[in-house]
């Protein structure tokens, strides 16, 4: 009686091995991309026409990376407290902002066309009045990062709220769930999805926020490497500091996705398609 | 359990028109019994499912359960959805064990019978997979479950198997008709399947388009429990033709001269 669904058991398990080793062998490709690109780069600057101070190569920019590796990790490590505390603050105020305006249609007619309405201000813009108001620390560049992120974050949530079929709020109500229950068992694991899309779209956002308010006004930081190495005329420091950003960027993109896949297992965006019947 | 529907009338406000779902429908349902409800798209069958259920409230009219008016659901009631509803974070044991929770019955308690429905329905092993990883049919199955655990003594179905393929749709026919045999279930079925509703049902309740209303109520006296070759017998396929004559006259079927000579 049981070794039929066992065997199906273990089909699943090594269905999922091999996807895992196909998403394996599928990185190196990229970075072989990556490698070519940069091959050429380099051949570009050496013996074609390209001056170095207009763009330079790709080994001075790796030099640069080993030799200031402790300016950049310390630089970073600020750039990233920022990005951290941003990220944090956003995320609690925006997931319950949206749990909030999914759960009653007056508050939505109340709060939703502001906050759409103030998604038209450019976040940049006000960078400067933050640091009339915040002074150079720490403030200014985590509420930049708070702004930038809070809309996608907040919206994405809002639109998972609300992607609750008629279906299963009429299941919900067959059961006699409470307002809490339907929140809790129906309407939030459902919105998981989308709130993850949200933050995955705000990870990339939080490093630009981040970035743009150190360039405002900072002494410290990855923005404000870049800013310093450009009145230098510094092109290989400033290339090795948008680098390490962009690894960054990546790392918490990866952490993201990893924290989705291990949240949401049972998500669409998370099973490969041809595991689909 | 039985219920009463009373010149239930629905409205519904559809871009500034009123659109008229149920005019004055009035049936009863006698405790133990499976009554199907057949009629074409859009006449009002789920509504009036869903008004029994009590998810929506009629114009006019009163349901009563056992005598008691209908004003909200109720804790002896099970539905099955069109769709099968399955949460799919949750795996097939915790998405019938779901109903236990919210209705606060104690998961813990009521496992066992959990997985003695899904052994019923032939889905013991599969407790811990999750929707995706089955097919159409097996997660109505588990829906049907879910809809059971609470020892429901109403279940309604809306168009359950609507969304299967043929012969997946007989098999749950065959394990349906079991199961409510079994456990002896006030069923309300609706589906728009004739041969379905003459396989499963003790009475054949038949809708009329829009404004819609009951035309006609079929009792099918074939033995239980029925075997599906019984679809292939005369006594079936009389009743069968007592539908067709019944949806030819209300002007949901035209047969063949009709449409040659229109």
């Amino acid at each position: 009686m049981l070794s039929t669904p066992l065997k199906r058991a273990d089909l699943g398990h090594y269905r999922r091995k091999m996807r895992s080793f196909s998403r394996r062998v599928e990185f190196p490709y990229s970075i072989a991309v990556l490698v070519v690109v940069g091959v050429f780069w380099e051949f570009m600057t050496r013996w074609g026409h390209v001056s170095p101070i207009i763009l330079p190569r790709p080994t001075a920019i790796i030099s640069d990376l080993i030799i200031h590796w402790h300016l950049f990790l310390s630089q970073a490590g600020m750039t990233l407290l920022e990005i951290v505390i941003g990220f944090l603050t956003s995320m609690a105020v925006a997931i319950p902002l949206a749990m909030l305006l999914g759960a009653s249609r007056t508050v939505e007619r109340m709060l939703y066309p502001i906050i759409v309405g103030s998604q038209t201000v450019p976040v940049v813009s006000i960078a400067p009045i933050l640091l009339a108001w915040f002074g150079f620390g720490l403030k200014p560049k985590v509420i930049v990062v708070v702004l930038i992120t809070f809309f996608p974050i907040m919206m994405n949530a809002f639109a998972g709220m609300r992607a609750m079929s008629e279906q299963v709020h009429n299941l919900a109500r067959s059961m006699g769930a409470s307002r809490f229950q339907l929140f809790w068992h129906f309407q939030l694991p459902g919105a998981l999805p989308n709130i993850f899309s949200g933050m995955k779209i705000a990870t990339t956002l939080s490093v630009v926020g981040a970035v743009v308010a150190e360039f405002v006004g900072s002494d410290s930081g990855l923005g404000y490497e870049i800013m310093v190495a450009g009145s230098n005329l510094d092109l290989a420091h400033q290339f090795a500091a948008v680098s390490v950003l962009t690894v960054m960027g990546l790392t918490l993109f990866a952490i993201m996705s990893r924290l989705e896949k291990v949240c949401l297992p049972w998500h669409i965006s998370v099973r490969s398609a041809h595991n689909s019947r | 359990m039985s219920v009463s529907i009373q010149d239930v009338t629905k409205h519904y406000a559809k871009g500034g028109r009123t659109v008229v779902a149920l005019d004055r429908t009035s049936l009863f349902i006698e405790d133990g019994e499976f009554v199907s409800i057949v009629g074409p798209s859009g006449c009002g069958k789920s509504t009036l499912l869903m008004i029994m259920a009590g998810l929506v409230q009629p114009t006019e009219g009163i349901v009563t359960v056992n005598g008691r008016k209908v004003n909200g659901p109720f804790p002896e009631l099970g539905i099955v959805f069109q769709q099968d509803a399955l949460l799919p974070w949750r795996s097939v044991l915790a998405n019938v064990l779901l109903q236990a929770k919210v209705r606060k019955l104690g998961e813990r308690q009521l496992e066992g019978r959990a997985r003695e429905l899904l052994a019923m329905v032939g889905l013991d092993g599969f407790e811990h997979m999750y929707p995706h990883e089955l097919s159409g049919g097996m997660r109505q199955r588990v829906s049907i479950c879910r809809a059971l655990l609470h020892k429901p003594t109403l279940l309604l179905m809306d168009e359950p198997f609507g969304a299967l393929d043929a012969l997946t749709r007989d098999q749950l026919n065959v394990d349906l008709q079991r199961i409510c045999l079994e456990l002896g279930v006030t069923t309300v079925f609706v589906t728009h399947s004739i041969e379905e509703a003459v396989f499963l049902s003790d009475r054949m309740v038949i809708m009329s388009p829009r404004p819609s209303t009951v035309k006609e109520i079929l009792s099918i006296n074939l033995p239980r429990a029925r075997k599906l070759t019984v679809r292939a017998t005369p006594e079936f396929n009389a009743y069968s033709r007592e539908a067709i004559l019944v949806f030819e006259r209300v002007g949901v079927l035209h047969d063949a001269e009709a449409t040659t000579a229109a």
